[in-house]
């Protein structure tokens, strides 16, 4: 009785974080709303122009001059295949930071989205695995949905998503 | 007060690896005969120096094993000994074991106990076998016990700025004490009036007396660190008067020893105090270089304030003065940017002076007979290059003792010289370093390869390759010719990793072989990876950086010097040669190039592989300087592209690899 009573006062406080959950930042793409873990992300910024990079898949849309690092920018879009639209005044462009490889090596990549909403929180009993669609739908970059005020977050696995070998071949 | 001992460690292990390459490089010259008295006496005061420094570092095995390598070494030096080939493979294999024992220290690794012991009793053994009367490792250790008196008077004054260096009386006495049964008086008769008293200075002066069993260079080694800040007389209080005279003798020897050893320990320390914090990787520089960067820092303030003053108060009829300073500006960053760059700049004898040792190694392993023949040994390289290209050389001389050179006996068959030649060269060519590793061995045999690129399914039977696409063969992963693997090499790892590596700096590696005369490998490396000169052109919106040293010229085409190859390859005629020509917005799919057809666009030159192309772009900007960066670390490499850049107004410009291209057009 005495030891439940112990454990109980030891986890109290960690609770603020465990009962909220991981939090994610929430952003649109063509109607939907996807998440990223909120500690992958570095920076955001408003869309400008980038430099091409030759022989490159249509969402590579080029490289950025982030303070002395040479970032690539993939628009997120044209990654899911969605329709393409404009960039605008609200595009934005995310700066994550990716672990790709065998070797964990860490980069830093820009993914361009239609608007950033909000920050969420997602308790891990709340996410609910992704269902299967079978070979017509591709989901391996999605790695739970969660509700957030009624409506569908997809959280993407940024890793995967990212990785050169899975986007490039 | 007690200094932090830890800081200086790192310069202990730097100058020791050194000390411990150069009695490598002596013991090798030695044993080619090509040594003087000034070769040993180089190698001895190496190990001295590690000695000496492990002591006061307080690596007591690594000061023992040298200790007993230096007694050898003594004798050598004196005369006493001749250095047998035998001698040499024991004080040769006893380096090794020093780097084993200092890279265990520095890495906190275990050392390995059994292997020093080995190396330790061969040392012992040599110095044992001699007739000499002077078994002087077990002999010095006698002598000295039966010397030590039974008490020292030890009179100790330190100047009066003795605490100013960091220095501590109260340390040196505890540790006396330690030593043995202490006594002693204070003398206070300089201590001034309490109002004059300056805490800071030093008045006191002690006599102590010491007893017990303690030897003169214990005692000195106390003192080691103050005997520059304070007068120390050391006497023995012995009745034996010849036995005193002895030792007086014996501890003058120990003196100039003892002050030998300190020197070099003092000057790691003062290196140290200039660098504040250890850096994980350093760099020795010459202090000339040092110098020329003060004077152009200097001249550069110069430049600025100039430049300040004129836009102080500045109307056009300065604008002249005004362009003038922009010139010098230009010319002195430019400067400062050379030098920094000279900074890390490292002769290539850096990677080429562990090779003596290891073909001597091989060679004797083999039973073959090779001699080493370097060339160029002062060209200088990047100094992250010279790291890199370390392991690929080493496998190619491997390769080429193992595989190339014969057995002498073979060698005279085929009427060649008994002792086979491998020749390292470095040079430059263009804006590139060219290292060569050329053998008179027997060749590689392109029936064979080409045998075994079938057999492996990397070429398919009958298909006609050129030499150097068979050659290259040689570089994929797992093709190893080797009739019978042996240690040294034959499991065919290793040349994939050589190209990978040469590769990864952006070099090339080529292989011309004749068979029955030799081989001859040669890496072509880029000079610097940090910073190239560029000039800079569009392609569509496109800006693009080609590489100053692939260029040639550039020339704006006329209708007339163009010809069609077969309706489909386009040519360009400059004077008489036919120069293939490729278009950037061709290769790179850029849709919005400017210039459709050939004559409203300009053509560069440029060689790659001692082939001329031209490439095709819509026009050329300026040339500038630009910092390679890698657009690996955050992407991929992309086919002919070099990597990437940021030009002055912060967007990024893509830098042509001209080689690359060729191979894409190809």
């Amino acid at each position: 009785m005495s030891t439940d009573v112990e454990s109980k006062v030891d986890e109290s406080p960690l609770d603020s974080d465990a009962e909220l959950g991981d939090e994610y930042l929430t952003f649109s793409l063509a109607d939907e709303e996807y998440g990223i873990d909120i500690l992958r992300v570095q920076e955001l910024r408003g869309w400008e122009m980038v430099t091409r990079i030759p022989n490159s898949p249509e969402f590579v849309k080029g490289v950025l001059n982030l303070r002395g690092a040479i970032v690539p920018i993939i628009d997120l879009r044209e990654r899911f295949n969605l329709s393409v639209s404009d960039y605008t005044e609200t595009t934005v462009v995310i700066v994550l930071s990716v672990n790709d490889g065998p070797d964990d090596n860490e980069r830093t990549m820009g993914v361009v989205v239609d608007s950033i909403s909000d920050v969420v929180h997602a308790k891990m009993s709340e996410i609910q695995a992704t269902p299967k669609f079978g070979s017509s739908l591709d989901t391996e970059y999605i790695s739970g949905l969660a509700d957030a005020d009624g409506k569908m977050l997809m959280l993407l696995n940024v890793d995967a998503m990212l990785s050169i070998s899975g986007m490039l071949g | 007060m007690s200094i932090d001992m830890e800081q200086f460690h790192q310069v202990f292990f730097e100058e020791s690896f050194e000390g411990l390459d150069i009695m490598e490089t002596g013991l090798l010259n030695l044993d080619n005969g090509e040594a003087d008295d000034e070769e040993i006496n180089t190698i001895f005061r190496a190990a001295h120096s590690i000695k000496g420094g492990s002591g006061t570092f307080g690596f007591q095995s690594i000061a023992d094993f040298t200790h007993i390598m230096e007694t050898l070494l003594d004798e050598v030096r004196d005369g006493i000994r001749e250095l047998t080939h035998d001698g040499i493979n024991v004080l040769l294999k006893s380096v090794d074991c020093l780097r084993m024992m200092m890279t265990a220290e520095s890495d906190g690794g275990d050392i390995d106990d059994s292997e020093v012991k080995t190396n330790f009793d061969a040392l012992q053994n040599i110095l044992g076998s001699s007739d000499s009367p002077s078994d002087n490792s077990t002999a010095e250790v006698a002598d000295t016990t039966s010397d030590v008196p039974s008490a020292w008077k030890i009179s100790f004054s330190p100047h009066k700025n003795f605490m100013q260096f960091g220095n501590d009386p109260a340390r040196i006495i505890k540790e006396l004490a330690t030593m043995g049964q202490l006594t002693g008086h204070v003398d206070t008769k300089n201590v001034p009036d309490f109002v004059d008293l300056n805490p800071e200075n030093m008045f006191l002066s002690w006599d102590m007396e010491l007893k017990g069993n303690v030897t003169k260079e214990q005692i000195d080694d106390v003192f080691s660190w103050v005997e520059d800040e304070s007068d120390i007389s050391i006497t023995a209080l012995s009745k034996n008067k010849e036995k005193t005279q002895n030792t007086a003798k014996k501890s003058q020897d120990t003196k100039i020893k003892a002050a030998a050893s300190q020197a070099p320990v003092k000057s790691a320390a003062a290196d140290k105090k200039e660098k504040s914090a250890p850096a994980n990787s350093s760099i020795r520089v010459g202090i000339n270089k040092i110098d020329d960067l003060i004077n152009m820092v200097g001249e550069l303030v110069i430049t600025q304030s100039m430049l300040s003053m004129l836009g102080e108060d500045f109307n056009m009829t300065r604008l002249e003065k005004l362009q003038e300073g922009l010139i010098q500006l230009d010319r002195h960053t430019r400067e400062l940017q050379e030098s920094v760059m000279q900074i890390r700049m490292v002769p290539i004898s850096f990677t080429f002076s562990r090779f003596p040792r290891m073909v001597r190694d091989l060679s004797e392993k083999l039973d073959k007979k090779i001699q080493l023949v370097m060339h160029g040994e002062n060209t200088e390289l990047d100094k992250t290059v010279i790291e890199k290209i370390g392991d690929p050389l080493v496998h190619l001389v491997r390769n080429s003792i193992d595989h190339g050179i014969e057995m002498p006996e073979d060698r005279i068959a085929a009427g060649k010289p008994e002792t086979g030649t491998i020749q390292l060269n470095a040079f430059h060519r263009g804006g590139n370093i060219v290292i060569e590793i050329t053998d008179d061995g027997k060749g590689i045999d392109k029936d064979v390869i080409y045998n075994k690129g079938v057999e492996k399914g990397l070429v398919e039977a009958g298909s006609k390759l050129s030499d150097q696409q068979i050659y290259d063969l040689l570089f994929n992963p797992g093709f190893s010719t080797a009739t019978e693997i042996t240690d040294v090499s034959g499991r065919g790892v290793g040349m994939d990793v050589v190209k990978k590596n040469i590769m990864s700096l952006g070099g090339a590696i080529e292989t011309h072989s004749v068979k029955g005369q030799g081989s001859i490998f040669s890496i072509r490396l880029p000079l610097t990876l940090a910073i190239l000169d560029g000039q800079s052109v569009t392609v569509g919106a496109d800006n693009y950086i080609i590489p100053l040293v692939s260029i040639v010229e550039s020339v704006q085409p006329k209708k007339e010097q163009l010809n069609m190859v077969a309706g489909k390859g386009e040519t360009y005629k400059l004077r008489d040669e036919y120069l293939p020509i490729l278009r950037i917005c061709d290769l790179f799919n850029i849709p919005d190039a400017k210039a459709d057809k050939l004559e409203d666009g300009l053509l560069v030159v440029v060689e790659a592989d001692g082939k001329h192309f031209g490439v095709f772009v819509d026009d050329l900007l300026g040339q500038q300087q630009v910092v390679i960066k890698s657009l690996e670390s955050n992407y991929k490499r992309i086919e002919g592209i070099s990597g990437a850049t940021i030009l002055g107004d912060g967007s990024v410009a893509l830098i042509l690899d001209v080689p690359g291209l060729i191979r894409m057009s190809d």
